[in-house]
């Protein structure tokens, strides 16, 4: 996936809620329209951000996995 | 209107706490309005770890057996007289899990209202300075709560 993100959130070694929490806290800051590259190793993220994309209006670009290291790319819509 | 959430924490023990916590905060995040309402043994979580509290003999006796404070609460399985809360909680850090006053702190941050009950406050005895100062939103009772869950699409009793 080549994305070139405007942010990117580091949530490395931390379990649900945090990186959503997270997550929503960052786009908060952000504008319209950038992106966000997410950091994770939490599992649960490849179905949690989907789902938080879904419930908050905003654009769920892909993930990349590689040994168990998530890149997961949202794009700000509200 | 955004969609509402709301959630009865009844319970003090850390690990239904922390139940409670994890899906305030992300309702919270997911654009939710949510509000937590501590009542019963839940109220320990907004509670000073204070020795003694109470107006009467009887609630000075039970508050002393019954302490509050976030950051003592007892686990619903395997206490073992507090050994077992300190093993979750050296396990929780280790797992990159926020302790409990942490996850109030987050929840405050992440504007989830915070709603005590005043029938407890009153029949434990407690006062306004018992509570961590500016940790509760609102004193109200069953009507308020019941009024704002019959508006709410999600609903938790923990």
């Amino acid at each position: 996936m080549i994305i070139k993100a405007d942010e990117t959130l580091d949530t490395f070694g931390l379990l649900c809620p945090m990186p959503i929490v997270k997550t929503a806290l960052k786009v908060k800051e952000m504008q319209v329209g950038q992106t966000l590259e997410v950091l994770a190793s939490d599992d649960g993220i490849k179905e949690d951000m989907p789902a938080w994309c879904r419930s908050t209006g905003n654009e769920y670009l892909g993930i990349e996995e590689q040994n168990g290291e998530y890149r997961v790319y949202i794009r700000k819509l509200k | 209107m955004a969609d509402k959430c709301t959630i009865v924490v009844f319970s003090g023990d850390i690990d239904k706490v922390f139940a409670a916590f994890t899906l305030a905060t992300t309702a919270a995040s997911m654009g939710m309005e949510t509000e937590m309402f501590f009542t019963f043994w839940g109220l320990n979580i907004l509670r000073k770890p204070k020795w003694f509290s109470g107006r009467t003999l009887l609630q000075k006796m039970m508050n002393l057996m019954n302490r509050g404070g976030a950051d003592r609460l007892p686990l619903s399985k395997f206490n073992l007289l507090g050994l077992g809360p300190a093993f979750m909680k050296i396990m929780m850090k280790r797992s990159g899990v926020p302790a409990i006053p942490e996850m109030l702190d987050l929840a405050k941050q992440l504007n989830v209202k915070i709603l005590a009950c005043t029938t407890t406050f009153t029949f434990m005895g407690f006062k306004e300075n018992d509570f961590i100062e500016g940790s509760i939103d609102k004193f109200v009772g069953a009507a308020y709560f019941l009024g704002e869950t019959k508006e709410a699409k999600v609903s938790y009793f923990i």
